[in-house]
């Protein structure tokens, strides 16, 4: 996967708690056999004033004037602000696949739910997670300011505001350490394969009915 | 040695090895595959060159897609048939067992792993779908991940995870008749909240849980997703052990008897520390209606809708007026003047051989209201479906105007053709009340099956208990 490093993005204001996955990316859509091409349906049934499908061309579709991605200060933003336990509901990694693919590279939350958090991390999005009041102030600031960046430090684990306040968030180290190099976690694991085979022939012994 | 929990007794016995952070690798006894988060990781297995690891840890079932009408003419959907077929062909070609649609041990993936033998206690269980979770009710490690998790299963037969916490939630004392697993569930939601269980894994006890079949338990554990747990899990008792034995993936013989002595340890040790402990008082507990978008948004059946200008927090009010206006509901309106057009009674939460007896119960001798324009009943599996016309629960359903489907996951999120029309209201067995859910604009209301089957008849919610059947 890409790696993640330093982010200096416009930020866009998603004001809402609890967004499930289903509103990330609906269900239609996850027809998809591929990986990709999902970011013009991120939000499909919010964004656009008809009912879409995986196969219409969006680029005709009429938008909801009123969605906040469909602003024009928005236009470009690479990271998503918004509130508590965002990506809650369906495992469907479909949902950090139509975040990166529209173009945001972390997510500022107070928080997330687990699965998808563990998804972004194996997409090169960086779930952020910081205090409600902060993420609050962050709202009111961007509401004000047009054109609004944050830098995302991920090497100093810093939110860092145009006026230079930063605020430290808490990463695990291993998923740091791999979004930083960009690694791919099956040829990490890969690198134990004695101590897995190890494992599973003990297992064999102990619990031969979990084989064949 | 210090006391353990359900949960540090299932983790420890899985690690294969683990980093000074806490970073392990945990060892993965059985996944289960399904046509919708499986298609890119069996493609990125193909791109590296990869096999899996263990192609009989692997059970595969296509439920999401598939059409629960007729299905002899297969299913007109291109995009689900590609994706249906892409299953197929992935199974084939990586010599994975697969429960292809015709055969009468498919249904939903969570309904078939118990009902075959395929997931048994102690083990770990993962598929890429979080109501993973269900599989916990055998006493087991279950929990829901990505697809970028499914192929790493896939190959190394093994997760990269740190541990979670410890959550004990008691359900004290019995509940009261007619009250049911379901509402139990929806119960702790509505305490616990959404996001309550983020960062642990649940067990669920005390006398009420112990009470409940292992099927109620299995409906219980599904939904520990909603309250944001990792997983859910109940201890292994005799119930387990009944349930699990003559299955058809279950061991056998001496196999038997080693696995028997093994199961009977998995419970919690007295006096294992949990990190968090809630109680809910069983006897306190009533038919649950949710009325929101979120499972938290939930009350009794006799409360009313309540009213946003009473919430504190402006996040939480904006997010209830949200809900209010998305459901076309006013606050203050009683739970029993809310009127659906359709019933569903389905999905990995209800769709099993006791939540179809619950609800031909309540519906026997009766007709569905005239204001409820279609009710469906969708089996969670082939052999449910079969258990249940063997016991004529069909003829039930379809005297009191119900469809008799094919099973699969249908209406619970609609990937078939099974879904609502904006603004349609539905009295639903599933799990999730999101925003377009059950269809775009749909409106999901979450009951128990004998709470949907009781709004079936009278046209409106209403206190199952009270009904005279």
């Amino acid at each position: 996967m890409d790696a993640f490093c330093r982010l200096n993005g416009l930020v866009a204001p998603l004001d809402r708690s609890n967004v499930d996955t289903d509103a990330i990316i609906p269900k239609q859509f996850l027809k998809s056999i591929n990986r990709t091409g999902f970011g013009p349906n991120l939000f499909d049934e919010w964004r656009y004033l008809d009912h879409g499908e995986l196969d219409m061309d969006c680029s005709k579709r009429p938008l909801n004037a009123d969605f906040v991605l469909n602003q024009p200060r928005y236009q470009g933003a690479e990271i998503l602000l918004t509130r508590d336990n965002f990506g809650c509901g369906s495992s469907r990694e479909h949902a950090p696949w139509a975040l990166f693919d529209y173009g945001f590279r972390a997510v500022v939350a107070p928080s997330f739910a687990e699965i998808f958090a563990n998804n972004c991390c194996k997409n090169s999005i960086l779930p952020v997670v910081l205090p409600a009041e902060t993420v609050a102030g962050l709202f009111d600031e961007v509401e004000a300011t047009p054109g609004y960046r944050l830098i995302v430090d991920l090497e100093k684990q810093q939110v860092i505001t145009p006026s230079g306040e930063a605020f430290e968030f808490a990463v695990d180290p291993f998923r740091k350490e791999c979004l930083l190099k960009g690694l791919d976690d099956i040829s990490l694991t890969l690198q134990h394969v004695e101590a897995i085979k190890g494992f599973e022939a003990k297992k064999k012994g102990d619990e031969p009915w979990l084989f064949g | 040695m210090s006391a353990k929990t359900l949960y540090d007794k299932l983790w420890d016995s899985h690690v294969v090895r683990c980093d000074d952070d806490g970073t392990c690798l945990l060892y993965i006894d059985r996944q289960l595959v399904h046509e919708v988060t499986s298609p890119q990781a069996f493609a990125g297995l193909r791109l590296a060159g990869r096999k899996p690891w263990r192609p009989d840890a692997n059970l595969a079932v296509p439920d999401h897609n598939v059409p629960t009408t007729d299905r002899s003419e297969g299913i007109s959907d291109p995009l689900s048939r590609l994706q249906v077929e892409t299953l197929d062909a992935n199974c084939a070609d990586f010599g994975i067992e697969e429960f292809a649609m015709n055969d009468i041990r498919q249904g939903i993936v969570h309904i078939i792993g118990p009902e075959q033998g395929v997931t048994l206690p102690g083990m770990t269980i993962v598929c890429g779908d979080s109501h993973t979770s269900t599989h916990g009710a055998l006493g087991s490690l279950a929990f829901g991940i990505g697809t970028s998790e499914v192929e790493h299963v896939l190959a190394t037969q093994c997760l990269i995870q740190k541990k979670a916490k410890n959550m004990l939630v008691s359900v004290d004392g019995q509940v009261g008749p007619g009250i049911t697993a379901k509402d139990i569930m929806l119960a702790i939601i509505g305490k616990i909240g959404t996001a309550g269980g983020t960062g642990y894994v649940i067990e669920f006890g005390g006398d009420a849980i112990s009470a409940l079949s292992m099927e109620g338990r299995m409906s219980v554990c599904n939904m520990s997703i909603e309250a944001g747990a990792r997983a859910g899990m109940v201890a292994v008792d005799e119930k387990t052990i009944a349930y699990v034995k003559g299955r058809p993936y279950a061991p056998k013989g001496a196999d038997w008897d080693q696995a028997e002595a093994c199961w009977k340890s998995l419970q919690s040790d007295p006096g294992a520390v949990y990190d968090e402990v809630v109680h809910l008082d069983a006897a306190s507990i009533r038919p649950q209606v949710t009325w929101g978008t979120s499972p938290e948004m939930v009350t009794s059946v006799d409360g009313c809708v309540p009213d946003p200008v009473n919430e504190p927090d402006p996040v939480k009010r904006e997010g209830m007026q949200a809900a209010l206006t998305y459901m076309g509901l006013s606050a203050n309106t009683p739970i029993t003047e809310i009127y659906p057009d359709t019933i569903f009674l389905g999905s990995c939460t209800n769709a099993r051989i006791e939540d179809l007896r619950a609800a031909a119960e309540i519906l026997k001798g009766h007709k569905i209201a005239a204001n409820i324009k279609r009710a469906l009943v969708v089996p969670g599996s082939g052999l449910v479906k079969q258990q249940a016309e063997t016991e004529g629960l069909d003829k039930i359903f379809l005297q009191a105007g119900f469809e008799w489907r094919e099973p699969g996951c249908s209406m619970c999120l609609g990937m078939n053709d099974d879904r609502l029309a904006p603004q349609e209201r539905c009295a639903s067995t599933s799990n999730r009340n999101f925003e377009g859910r059950q269809g775009q604009g749909g409106r999901t209301h979450l009951v128990s099956p004998a709470m949907a089957a009781a709004a079936a008849i009278v046209g409106h919610f209403v206190d199952v208990r009270t009904l005279e059947v």
